[in-house]
């Protein structure tokens, strides 16, 4: 178990929340990416009326998370706030819970494309991005030949795997050893298959990924993964 | 009996025709006001007699606009039928327009239609729907008189039957005199389809006439008892088929029915490896590209073709008088499916249809002749229909908003007048009107978002023009599995399979589809691209979802109870009585009240057996439910395999209690965990959230949106289920999964008749009975939980591939 877990990133010992979220011990810190908040209540505006839970249940296993690691430090990779409104339609209790959360700690919200501005009426400081010893958190991986440390989510990496005649596809980790892609926190986040060109170019001696199943994350070679149709 | 006027005398005359009793009797319901429903087989000119009142009416008092309305549950049967229906009407040289509209129908046209409709006027439930949601509608339906149901047998009892009722409940409030007209196969309770067609929704009192065609000549059904050594388990009937194409040789057009899709690629590409004459066979599935089938169709129609291996695609249709042999290869599944097929032979009342059923395993010969002994005594199945979907309700209501404002009380007045609402309870009316307004969603309030406003007058009126796009792209019941296209590589597009099959392929594999061994090379934008095998190796074959039909309960009571009587083996082949025989001396036969369970030692495994005959959605419940339960028992459950009559376990150590393992108390709260994680919920919520208008489906050219739906919906079920578990949309999917892909009210009906009716056998080794589903082990996924497990042992490589009993049938222990 703990092997799969495992993530070793520019000599950096990290540990891969079944969650989601990213552990890395020795610094008492947790990541996490794009929670999007609101996301439920930006489809509503458009007519789409979905379950209007997804922030009460993204901050429900966040919490969990937390509980699980009790994090000094928490940063959170951008694309928190689904758009530039969601801080208005976050619910009061909502709320409530979430400056909860980010008292008592440092927390980090790295801007996102989908909110270059996060809110800070609930706690915590907007960077772009944090650099901590060997690692660099930011919101969107660079396309550059030679980046090490880097930790990044934007992507939301989804894998496929395939078991016998069935296939199993969850959210996954994505990692070379130099660089590290989250997958999507959020409740209502959906995937990109990590064979996409858009992930898969970003690594180009190979991958490994850490898929998230329901008891446990499992370690994958890439060529272990089945493509999505479509 | 109302004799015709003039005109339709001489045309029947110079066709050297008589009009039918039934068809005289519809006349004199309409000369009443009175609504009818016409029971009677293909052949007796039904849907002329649907048409005949309207056109004499009109013939005696041509009017301006809308008469008739038509619906059709095939879009290719109403083009069909406008052309047998414009020749009689030239023929004879009446004023009367008649007209198709369905999705097909040109945009300028369905804009003429509305503000000038024809007299006649033939279209899908689908197009009512759309209809009915334009401010025009009472313009459009006022002066309407007439509708006319064509195939309702096949459409009551289904969401698109439910959506068909709404939307006759709210035509009757706009053209109150119109009456109905319900053309059905026969059936086993008239009854429910009198209430379905009554504008009352209820049987009692219904101002139906009940008409019954003339019954024809009873069917010639054979079974085929083959010359080779029959099967103990497989669906696909290989070994008969050199018999089978001897048949097809011998006749003049033969349509050979199949249960599934993966089945008619195998009988198709068998037997034109057998077609030596090099004889006119097609195929014919839902998977196949739409222009293909209809070449398949005309060719048909023409009698260009010997054969036409089909599945239920060709179901229904329009006749063809070529055909003179069905053949059913495979388990019939039900006597009433099997009827209707038969009618596909020979559309002459007079002279018998001829049909041959082709079993495909010793199983399938008892339910073969239960069907046909079912046939002979003219039963047929026949479930009560469950109550109208609520997504389907939600689906109309906000398409009523669309029409116009509406005031809650007299819309729900209306809904309880179609027949699948008439229980409707207000409780359930008001969630789903809650659920169309803002969600309905009980800890928070989506006020600002609403769909629906309430104005000061009590009205709901639809709160802007886009949900009223956005209800016209989605209107219909009809949800689709994602699938995607197969193209030859620098070529053409042969048709469309379901994408969890292109999923589980790697370039390299093959697979048979349309008849040919193709060879999967990759995904390309939105399709997948194929090429020709060039050698004839060991193809995969594609296996799809929902082609497989349960065994009906009436067809499951027949054999349970020709298995209890020796003394009705003898229409039985020999090896089939032998095998029974040998069951009775090693076990017991399973009693037909009751329940029979073997449990014996195979291998280093202990199984159980039981002889349930709930069919296969029933047993697949039932066998997650077993296991679940045998893990708390601390019997190590390893597996179970379901087939349509039987469900086997095998666990690491013996049941010895079966009665407490079978108590119906499994039905609480294992069964309430487990349907909560279960795919088929997934599935099932994924297609409620669609027609309710939470999610959109999918279109051509939105191959990737359509993904998005799947998953989306997946994410929406967690959250919801979590924070809303009684939410009406989660409840309406529990009412569906219930009755359909995990069937627990068919189980649940199990459970209860066999308390304290369990027969327990604790045999040293397994049965004669058993044989067969201990063969299918190996053949069956893995489902659930399981996968989990599957996920370990792929990923660290420590558990070797389970080893399954591979048992031969050379070393089978009888």
């Amino acid at each position: 178990m703990t092997l799969h877990r495992e993530i070793r990133l520019n000599g950096e010992r990290l540990l891969a929340d079944p969650s989601g979220a990213l552990v890395w011990p020795e610094r008492r810190l947790l990541a996490v990416a794009d929670l999007h908040f609101e996301k439920g209540t930006a489809f509503a505006e458009r007519g789409r009326l979905l379950p209007p839970y997804d922030t009460a249940a993204t901050l429900r296993a966040l919490s969990d998370a937390m509980e699980r690691h009790r994090p000094d430090t928490v940063i959170c990779l951008g694309d928190s706030f689904h758009d530039q409104g969601a801080g208005e339609r976050l619910d009061p209790g909502d709320g409530q819970v979430l400056a909860t959360l980010t008292q008592g700690r440092d927390w980090i919200w790295v801007a996102g494309n989908h909110d270059p501005l996060p809110p800070e009426a609930w706690g915590g400081r907007v960077e772009s991005e944090v650099a901590l010893g060997a690692l660099t958190f930011r919101h969107e991986a660079e396309n550059a030949a030679l980046v090490a440390g880097e930790v990044s989510g934007h992507f939301h990496p989804k894998a496929a795997v395939r078991l016998r005649a069935r296939r199993l596809t969850a959210r996954c980790f994505v990692t070379d050893g130099r660089r590290l892609i989250l997958p999507a926190f959020g409740a209502y986040t959906g995937g990109l298959d990590v064979l996409d060109p858009a992930i898969a170019g970003l690594f180009r001696k190979g991958f490994a990924i850490h898929l998230l199943g329901a008891g446990g994350v499992w370690r994958f070679p890439k060529k272990a993964l089945s493509p999505f149709a479509g | 009996m109302s004799a015709l006027p003039a005109p339709f005398t001489g045309w029947f005359a110079d066709k050297g025709w008589r009009p039918h009793d039934h068809q005289l009797a519809l006349v004199a319901a309409a000369e009443t006001g009175r609504s009818a429903l016409l029971v009677a087989p293909t052949g007796g000119g039904k849907t002329l007699a649907g048409f005949l009142p309207s056109l004499v009416q009109l013939a005696a008092q041509p009017a301006e606009g809308l008469h008739t309305l038509y619906i059709s549950p095939l879009k290719a049967l109403t083009v069909d039928i406008h052309r047998n229906l414009t020749t009689p009407i030239d023929e004879m040289g009446l004023q009367i327009t008649c007209e198709t509209r369905t999705g097909d129908t040109p945009d300028s046209k369905r804009k003429r239609q509305r503000r000038a409709p024809p007299n006649l006027l033939l279209t899908t439930p689908e197009s009512l729907a759309l209809l009915l949601s334009y401010h025009d509608a009472p313009q459009v339906f006022g002066k309407l008189t007439t509708v006319v149901v064509d195939e309702l047998h096949a459409l009551a009892g289904t969401k698109r039957g439910d959506l068909l009722a709404l939307g006759l409940a709210r035509l009757q409030s706009l053209a109150p005199a119109c009456r109905r007209v319900g053309l059905s196969a026969t059936v086993k309770d008239p009854d429910e389809l009198i209430a379905w067609l009554s504008p009352t929704g209820r049987a009692a009192d219904a101002p139906v006439a009940l008409v019954t065609g003339g019954q024809g000549a009873e069917p010639e059904i054979e079974i085929l008892t083959t010359r080779e050594r029959l099967p103990w388990s497989g669906h696909m009937a290989v070994h008969a088929l050199s018999e089978v194409y001897q048949r097809i040789r011998a006749t003049k057009t033969a349509l050979v029915f199949v249960n599934t899709r993966a089945q008619a690629e195998i009988v198709f590409r068998e037997l034109w490896h057998l077609n030596e004459d090099k004889l006119p066979i097609a195929l014919h599935h839902g998977s196949l590209a739409a222009e293909q089938r209809r070449k398949v169709e005309a060719a048909m129609a023409r009698g260009d073709l010997r054969a036409v291996v089909a599945t239920s695609s060709l179901d229904l249709g329009v006749d063809w008088a070529a055909v003179d042999l069905v053949i059913q290869v495979g388990a019939p599944k039900g006597v009433s499916r099997l009827v209707q097929r038969i009618g596909r032979a020979n559309h002459r009342l007079e002279e018998p249809s001829r049909a041959l059923l082709v079993p495909a395993n010793r199983f399938e010969v008892l339910e073969c002749q239960a069907a046909l002994d079912g046939v002979a005594a003219g039963t047929l199945d026949g479930d009560p229909p469950n109550p109208g979907g609520l997504d389907v309700l939600a689906q109309h209501i906000l398409g009523t908003a669309c029409a116009g404002p509406f005031q809650a009380d007299q819309l729900f007045a209306e809904i309880t007048r179609a027949a699948p609402y008439a229980d409707l309870g207000r409780r359930d009316f008001d969630d789903v009107l809650g659920f169309v307004r803002d969600g309905g969603y009980a800890l928070k309030s989506y006020a600002r978002y609403r769909r629906l406003l309430r104005g000061r007058d009590g009205l709901y009126r639809l709160a802007g023009p886009t949900h009223a796009r956005r209800y016209r792209m989605n209107v219909g019941t009809i949800v689709e599995s994602p699938t995607i296209k197969l193209k030859l590589r620098r070529g053409r597009f042969l048709g469309e399979v379901e994408e969890y099959f292109v999923q589980a392929l790697v370039p390299g594999d093959s697979f048979i589809f349309a008849g040919e061994i193709l060879v999967f090379e990759g995904l390309r934008e939105t399709w997948a691209e194929v090429s020709r095998a060039r050698s004839a190796s060991e193809p995969k074959v594609p296996a799809y979802q929902g082609g497989r039909l349960p065994l009906s309960t009436h067809l499951a009571e027949r054999v349970r109870e020709m298995l209890e009587t020796p003394g009705h083996w003898r229409a039985l082949p020999g090896a089939v009585r032998d095998w029974l025989a040998q069951q009775r001396w090693r076990s017991v036969l399973p009693p037909a009240d009751g329940l029979l369970v073997e449990t014996f030692p195979r291998g280093q495994k202990e199984f159980l057996v039981a002889y349930c005959f709930a069919g296969r959605n029933a047993h697949q419940t039932l066998g997650m439910l077993l296991t679940k339960r045998m893990e708390r028992f601390g019997l190590g459950p390893l597996g179970f395999v379901a087939t349509d009559y039987v469900l086997a376990t095998w666990s690491l150590s013996p049941v010895e209690d079966v009665a407490a393992l079978f108590d119906e108390d499994m039905l609480g709260d294992d069964l309430e965990e487990w349907m909560a994680d279960s795919s088929m919920l997934r599935r099932t919520f994924r297609n409620v959230a669609v027609i309710a208008g939470l999610i959109e489906r999918r279109y051509p050219g939105q191959e990737k949106s359509g993904r998005q739906v799947t998953f989306n919906a997946d994410l929406i079920y967690d959250v919801l289920r979590k924070h809303e578990p009684g939410h009406v949309l989660l409840r309406a999917t529990r009412a569906d999964a219930a009755g359909g892909l995990t069937d627990i009210g068919r189980l649940a009906e199990l459970l209860g008749r066999v308390q304290g009716k369990i027969r327990h056998r604790a045999l040293s080794k397994v049965s004669p009975l058993a044989v067969p589903v201990l063969l299918e082990i190996g053949r069956e996924q893995v489902y659930g939980t399981a996968l989990e497990e599957l996920l370990d042992e792929s990923a660290q490589a420590l558990i070797a591939e389970a080893t399954e009993e591979d048992l031969e049938q050379a070393e089978l222990p009888l």
